[in-house]
């Protein structure tokens, strides 16, 4: 029962409060990039969901299994986007197989799934937070990506209604894009502090 | 061959300008978003990180021109990325060693180069296409380009939200801080409004 606890406790609080993309500037690019429309976004979210579970998981195993006994250290980073880029590769290889309009409409998005920053930076939060359990691990892992699904989604849903605004012309496109995530970042504010 | 000599250098020239403000990987291309809202709270953690992705752009830039000829299509990507990977531990340990302070202030953000997007892109459009000279003027252009643009937006930052530049105070008393803008949300504000003032100067130009 501790456990659920301590698991649910990290979810709430990897998709809420320390969301990567609203509080730790993690996965701007695509964030800003394929949130133009709401299945596109919701795509990308499970995409990098998918890609985030895995390589959050493994890298973790990785991490405590064969670098730290061996100290190897040093190598973690290499290690790190190593697994990731096999990782993106699988995912890219399945999608093309079974859902060959959602590759087609991707694009360039992808490949540049193994260059999102919230992967990256999920793995090195796991260890920089000392995460010490391959369960915490995982849920956190798997929290960041619906964290990411969610944030993309109501961002293209804004955005989809932003189109029909009247906005400055020198503010069109990705300027006011940043200053609603700013607002967005100000709502998921009120999050903060409910869980220590 | 005097005009000859004359071409090659405005080329060059071009080429670090054009990273400076015409290709501004920041302000115009809108590359490496995450650590330009990340460390870009006060004007030091930011000068550090200039420093970092210029020292990791220009080694890897070097190294992707002197190996373009070997490298295989369906594999680019992947030694791109190791490279990057070997230059950010170097600069991440170099980093924890001898500032120690701002490493931690930084955190994961130093080792988050390796997938900013700004590196990957030029060694992709630049360095794997061009000669050493042409890819080390083209990394200190850009690095110069990102470097400046966080520096931009620190400042900005730091005035509003503290009244310091450099931990200095530079505002009068009376000023009353804007807690908000060291928070994450207004990064995004000050960007925002950044680059809609770069489109305006931009439009006046042309």
């Amino acid at each position: 029962m501790d456990t659920l606890d301590t698991l649910l406790m990290a979810f709430i609080s990897i998709v809420l409060i320390n969301n990567l993309v609203l509080t730790k500037f993690l996965g701007i690019c695509p964030y800003l990039g394929v949130s133009g429309r709401i299945d596109m976004a919701f795509g990308m979210g499970m995409a990098v969901t998918f890609v985030v579970t895995l390589s959050g998981t493994m890298t973790w195993m990785i991490d405590h299994w064969i670098l730290m006994p061996m100290n190897l250290e040093v190598t973690r980073y290499v290690c790190f986007i190593l697994v990731i880029a096999g990782a993106v590769q699988l995912v890219e290889m399945y999608i093309r197989k079974f859902f060959p309009s959602l590759y087609e409409s991707f694009g360039i998005f992808l490949p540049l799934i193994t260059t999102n920053c919230a992967i990256l930076g999920l793995c090195l939060f796991v260890n920089l937070w000392g995460i010490d359990n391959l369960p915490e691990a995982a849920v956190l892992s798997f929290g960041a990506g619906i964290g990411f699904t969610m944030a993309i989604c109501i961002m293209a849903g804004i955005r989809e209604n932003l189109n029909m605004a009247d906005v400055p012309r020198c503010l069109k496109g990705a300027p006011i894009t940043l200053i609603t995530a700013g607002l967005l970042t100000l709502a998921f504010m009120g999050f903060a502090g409910m869980i220590k | 061959m005097a005009s000859n000599g004359q071409t090659t250098t405005t080329l060059y020239k071009q080429t670090l300008l054009t990273g400076l403000w015409r290709e501004n990987p920041v302000f115009r291309l809108l590359l490496g978003m995450c650590p330009t809202l990340a460390v870009t709270a006060a004007v030091k953690p930011a000068l550090t990180m200039g420093l970092s992705v210029i020292f990791v752009l220009l080694c890897s830039n070097i190294v992707v021109s002197l190996m373009r000829n070997l490298l295989k299509p369906h594999l680019r990507i992947l030694m791109f990325t190791l490279t990057i990977a070997t230059f950010v531990t170097i600069a991440d340990l170099f980093l924890k060693a001898f500032v120690p302070r701002m490493s931690e202030t930084l955190g994961p953000y130093v080792p988050l180069i390796i997938v900013n997007c700004i590196i990957i892109c030029r060694a992709e459009a630049c360095a794997s296409k061009n000669n050493l000279f042409i890819s080390i003027i083209d990394a200190l252009g850009m690095g110069a380009g990102f470097t400046l643009a966080l520096c931009v937006l620190a400042g900005v930052r730091e005035i509003l939200s503290t009244g310091a530049v450099w931990e200095i105070k530079v505002l009068p008393a009376w000023f009353v801080p804007w807690a908000a803008l060291s928070m994450p949300a207004g990064a995004f504000i000050t960007l925002g409004l950044l680059l809609g003032l770069v489109n305006v100067i931009s439009k006046k130009r042309t």
